[in-house]
């Protein structure tokens, strides 16, 4: 599979498909994380209503974003803190090496982090001759792997058990690890063991952000691992990688949203580790980084706001919308060939990227509704993939086939009477086709979709003519009593 | 380096949030009215669980913690402390050495009376294998400690040695978050304000990952175990 490159869905979807280990992967996805996060909203009376408080913050915090964005700068620097505002991925990534330059870091450890992912920190620190080293259970698998995340929060979700023993016996046997390890416990503990020293020899020490809190500068991480809090302990320099729309007023506030966080996203009541951070050590504290820095990213989230895509921008990156969503559990999150992947990357990568790149991810879904049913913010995903799908319509970015076939429907449907008449000849020409078996093996119009699958025959009636025949019989039901 | 930030980042950021949302500046006004929301900080909707009387908080956070994975033992009075971390000691075959946090409730116990028992203060390095902490409160809704870091209490105790032992007094427990938020608004009051410790850890069991196959693993880079010495600091004080 070619990674990264959101232009080949249908590429790679096909090969997605046919790829026994990645199925098997992703079949675990449906049977826990679905059925945890059901069990955790169900142990909690008031899911929904802190679901809508949160929404209802969100929209609050987005409609002032620019009052707290400077209140949360003000109280970042008066703890001791550095902000730094950033347009570009570009303008993020120099500032990160800025900073990194200054302490002269041979390595780097890293907290798993989305934003870094977007801006592609890793491959550009390399280039500059820094080590980054993913300290995230996930995220170490797919770096020795060299692959992108293929999911928001399980990074590493498409790999099964066995391709991870592989990869772990052929990059730890240099290390002196030259047993092939078979079980998760034995797995986990290699890579402990392994990633241990480094926490210690690094020199800067990256991660991400859920939230930023306005009132008190601080910023906050969820993580089960503990990985993020080594990262940003030991080294001198912690380094905060996140974005505009993840600040909220304060640490109330953001309770709310903790709430609902670890339910949504893994079914846990909380995460094992909730961490709130606000500048850097205290000249009498005895351990923690010398200097705090905040790098705010905005990369076209400032031009979502006060669009028709504004409500993407209250996503908590929890990950339930791909968890849920059947075409992510078929074709996995390389397939979309972007960082962010699933119902809420389909949405958010044509506002980062561009409509006509990645114009096949608004229709790689049924429109099931399943996504906006467990978003914990209530984002219309349904309705924001229909509205990209009608710009790279007008765009001209639907091949011509498929607006010949828009046209010739668009005909019909101006004129019912005609569109009634063809509709009837062609439910009563399929019923006759499938007479035998009550069902059609092919179709020579729409081979794609009866090469996976059987067509049921239809019954004889349009809709229209059952409607009609059912309204009819319901107005004599009522009328008899 | 390829280019330098440029200067002018922020007001761009400012400038295309304000023209997004099409209008200027906040007016001072408007500004007043954002900032009483921050200074009330109201709480926004605190779930039931989280409320009602303290010994059924305190039998909450007891049940939490041990569904999140905490081992828990209830001691009498905060004198029989050092006395149920040797146990723990022996009952896990662990060492004997354990780092205790520089506070001075903690170092003030009577860890002498554990003759078997080798204590030392300070942080924790990478060959610590058990620590013994306080912290600044239990949060019985999800079963969660909420450590403060400061000169009395390094962080690193709380992620780098295998084993976390914490000793938390019942009068420590709350029903929910926000009662630890007051509680922090109080012991750090400043001016108007309050000043936050360089980290607030909350801490819901010990150190897990799901990364391979979706399989639940204790110990992955934190604490192997977390194990809450539970001191019945108020029977009878009603």
């Amino acid at each position: 599979m070619e990674f990264m490159n959101p232009s080949i869905f249908k590429e790679n979807a096909r090969a997605a498909l046919a790829d026994k280990d990645l199925r098997s992967a992703m079949a675990m996805l449906n049977a826990g994380m679905v059925p945890n996060r059901q069990a955790a909203v169900d142990r909690l009376p008031e899911f929904t209503l802190l679901s809508q408080r949160g929404r209802e913050l969100k929209d609050h915090v987005l409609g002032n974003l620019d009052f707290y964005l400077e209140s949360f700068e003000r109280n970042c620097k008066a703890a001791g803190g550095h902000v730094h505002w950033c347009a570009t991925p570009a303008d993020a990534q120099a500032a990160v090496l800025k900073i990194c330059r200054s302490v002269d870091a041979k390595t780097v450890t890293k907290g798993k982090s989305m934003i870094a992912e977007e801006i592609h920190l890793n491959e550009f620190l390399e280039k500059h001759g820094i080590e980054p080293v993913e300290t995230d259970l996930g995220e170490y698998i797919i770096q020795l792997a060299q692959e992108p995340p293929s999911h928001i929060i399980g990074p590493a979700i498409h790999k099964t058990k066995d391709q991870v023993s592989d990869l772990f016996l052929k990059h730890h046997a240099k290390l002196g690890r030259t047993e092939r390890q078979t079980e998760p416990p034995k797995m986990v503990n290699e890579a402990r063991e392994i990633l241990r020293q480094k926490y210690f020899d690094a020199d800067v020490g990256i991660t991400g952000a859920n939230y930023l809190i306005a009132e008190t500068g601080s910023s906050i991480i969820v993580t089960n691992e503990g990985n993020g809090d080594l990262t940003q302990t030991l080294p001198k320099i912690h380094i905060v990688v996140t974005s505009l729309e993840k600040v909220v007023p304060t640490l109330e506030d953001a309770t709310t949203f903790l709430r609902i966080l670890a339910r949504s996203a893994t079914g846990q009541e909380f995460s094992a580790y909730t961490t709130i951070s606000t500048g850097p050590r205290r000249p009498d504290d005895l351990d923690g980084p010398g200097e705090y820095h905040v790098i705010l990213l905005d990369n076209g989230r400032s031009t979502m706001l006060g669009s028709e895509v504004q409500d993407m921008l209250r996503c908590i990156r929890c990950g339930a919308c791909m968890n849920h969503c059947p075409v992510y559990q078929s074709v996995g999150g390389h397939t979309y060939g972007t960082v962010y992947v699933g119902p809420m990357g389909a949405v958010l990568s044509p506002a980062l990227l561009g409509v006509s790149e990645t114009q096949h991810l608004p229709c790689a879904s049924t429109l099931c509704g399943r996504c906006e049913e467990v978003c914990p913010v209530a984002i219309p995903l349904p309705r924001l993939l229909r509205q990209w799908r009608e710009r790279s319509f007008e765009a001209g970015k639907v091949p011509g086939l498929e607006r010949w076939g828009l046209s010739v429907w668009a005909f019909f449907a101006r004129r019912p009477w005609l569109y009634g008449l063809a509709a009837r000849l062609a439910v009563r020409g399929l019923r006759y086709l499938g007479r035998r078996q009550g069902r059609l093996r092919t179709l020579w119009f729409a081979g794609g979709w009866t090469d996976g699958r059987d067509l049921p025959a239809p019954e004889g009636q349009t809709f229209q003519e059952r409607w009609r025949r059912q309204q009819a019989e319901r107005q004599r039901g009522g009328a008899a009593r | 380096m390829t280019e330098p930030v440029a200067k002018s980042g922020r007001e761009a950021i400012l400038g295309a949030i304000r023209q997004s949302l099409g209008r200027p500046a906040l007016s001072a006004d408007a500004r007043h009215e954002l900032n009483e929301h921050i200074d009330k900080h109201r709480a926004n909707l605190v779930p039931a669980r989280g409320k009602g009387d303290h010994a059924a908080q305190v039998e909450r956070f007891q049940e939490m913690v041990r569904a999140a994975a905490c081992t828990v033992a209830v001691v009498a009075s905060e004198a029989a402390v050092p006395g149920a971390v040797a146990d723990y000691l022996r009952a896990n075959n662990l060492p004997t050495q354990v780092t205790l946090a520089p506070d001075e409730w903690l170092c003030g116990l009577d860890w002498d009376s554990q003759s078997l028992l080798e204590t030392r203060q300070g942080t924790a390095g990478i060959d610590d294998l058990v620590s013994v902490t306080p912290a600044f409160a239990g949060v019985a809704e999800t079963g969660t400690l909420v450590a403060l870091s400061g000169k009395d209490h390094p962080t690193t105790l709380n992620f780098v040695p295998d084993y976390h032992v914490v000793a938390l007094r019942a009068s420590q427990v709350v029903g929910a978050y926000e009662e630890v938020w007051a509680r922090l608004r109080k012991a750090n009051k400043q001016g108007r304000g309050f000043t936050m410790p360089r980290t607030v850890n909350m801490i819901t069991g010990p150190s897990r990952t799901a990364d391979i196959a979706l399989t639940i693993e204790l110990g992955a880079h934190g604490p192997r175990s977390l194990h809450i010495v539970l001191i019945d600091d108020q029977t009878g004080k009603d």
